[in-house]
């Protein structure tokens, strides 16, 4: 499995929501291997600072630069190389685990059937491959969300609270994918309240009302 | 591997057929409005089928045109709705590659679809046989055109709450023109005269908004996204 791995860097990024200063000149780099956990008390823009990382929010200022260019100006070579999982599970009820896979992960890179099997096995959810995710529980739907950023291979994870109506074996498990990820050399940023405990090390960002 | 423009829009294409056969009430609701809508029509008026016969070209046009805004409503809400779209729009094959062939797809299970049922509701107006070529050209043409209208409006909904009416409000007018010669050009098709006229500004109509339409639609949903 081929990764390109880069380095994410946001420099003081601001937003505003109507005339509400939501992310105040916010800064942070990540390197490959590194984990950076996003934690705050609600409403101070965790979510806003992971779609301005996504790229689906343009900042009003400053900018966010992939391997050193903006992110505009690579947009598809950054998309390809990211997987971002929102707080919703963003499945379509009417289509089996392995169909929203198919048809997500198939948009970024050419894979097999196996191979999204593989990653429904990995997430523990290999029985739900073939139902309907409209039947599946709402952990179950969380992990064929993690299964997708599983397929998609990118380098770049950002997980908007991951570890949302899993078990305690599935905040195990993400932990553990997480640890794999960054052993790999990819780069992750996690938005959760849950400590994050890893065995690698992880950096904090604590955003501030 | 990374995926070409053309596999992602075969792709998409193919998830919006499954979603949509996955939904038949939903796929069904447009056609079987268009039918009662039209079929009642003959029921509701004297029997006279000169009459029926004038009426039939405008009767048909527009119970296309409103049985086709029935489903532009859901284009991209259900997916906007579940969070689909914004990893739609991350899928880094452009969002503009996404909207087309979602709209595609949209005008195969709308507008198509229509065109294959119109000689049904043809026959009860009272359409001659000979005119049917002409008539579901121009409703290709037509419906295709719409589609891609919808899709400008629909993007500029979708982060509203009851965006239908909007919709509605912003397509309609717009539509004006393919009601006009679509209606025109059945209609000469019916008395025998060259329909070429009206069929050449739909086909023109046709080609403006495949053309131009996509980008207006990406960047109306790239602000809703925001």
């Amino acid at each position: 499995m081929k990764r390109v791995v880069g380095e994410l860097g946001v420099e003081k990024v601001h937003v505003w929501r109507g005339d509400r200063h939501v992310l105040k000149g916010v800064s942070l780099t990540l390197r490959p291997g590194e984990i950076l956990h996003v934690s705050g008390p609600n409403g101070t823009g965790k979510t806003t600072l992971l779609r301005v990382v996504c790229g689906l929010l343009r900042p009003e200022q400053g900018r966010v630069s992939w391997l050193g260019k903006s992110i505009a100006a690579i947009r598809d070579e950054y998309q390809a190389a990211l997987a971002y999982a929102s707080h919703e599970p963003a499945l379509k009820g009417d289509l089996t685990a392995l169909e929203n896979l198919r048809f997500s992960v198939g948009l970024k890179r050419r894979v097999a059937p196996a191979e999204l099997r593989a990653s429904l096995e990995r997430t523990g959810v290999a029985a739900c491959a073939d139902l309907p995710v409209r039947v599946l529980s709402a952990g179950q739907r969380r992990r064929v969300a993690l299964a997708r950023v599983l397929a998609m291979a990118a380098s770049l994870w950002l997980l908007d609270e991951p570890f949302t109506n899993l078990d305690a074996a599935g905040a195990d498990l993400v932990s553990g994918l997480l640890q794999s990820h960054a052993a790999q050399g990819g780069l992750a940023l996690v938005v959760a309240h849950h400590d994050l405990k890893l065995d690698c090390p992880v950096r904090r960002l604590e955003l501030a009302a | 591997m990374k995926v070409g423009a053309w596999g992602a829009m075969i792709l998409v294409v193919r998830r919006e057929l499954c979603l949509s056969f996955r939904r038949p009430d939903q796929l069904l609701q447009p056609l079987v409005f268009f039918l009662i809508v039209t079929t009642l029509f003959p029921l509701g008026l004297t029997l006279q089928l000169s009459l029926l016969r004038d009426m039939a070209p405008g009767v048909l046009w527009v119970a296309a045109l409103l049985s086709s805004l029935l489903s532009l409503d859901s284009l991209f809400k259900s997916d906007a709705d579940d969070g689909t779209l914004e990893q739609l729009a991350l899928c880094g094959q452009g969002l503009t590659v996404i909207v087309v062939a979602k709209t595609f797809a949209h005008w195969l299970v709308s507008g198509a679809a229509l065109v294959l049922v119109s000689p049904v509701v043809a026959t009860a107006l009272g359409i001659p046989v000979g005119a049917f070529s002409i008539m579901m050209l121009s409703l290709g043409l037509g419906t295709l055109t719409l589609s891609w209208l919808g899709a400008i409006g629909a993007a500029l909904t979708v982060g509203l709450r009851r965006g239908n009416v909007l919709l509605s409000l912003i397509v309609l007018p717009l539509a004006m023109p393919l009601l006009i010669f679509g209606a025109g050009a059945t209609d000469r098709a019916i008395s025998g005269v060259s329909p070429a006229g009206a069929l050449y500004f739909l086909a023109a109509l046709c080609v403006f908004t495949c053309t131009l339409a996509p980008f207006a639609a990406t960047v109306a949903l790239r602000i809703t996204l925001e």
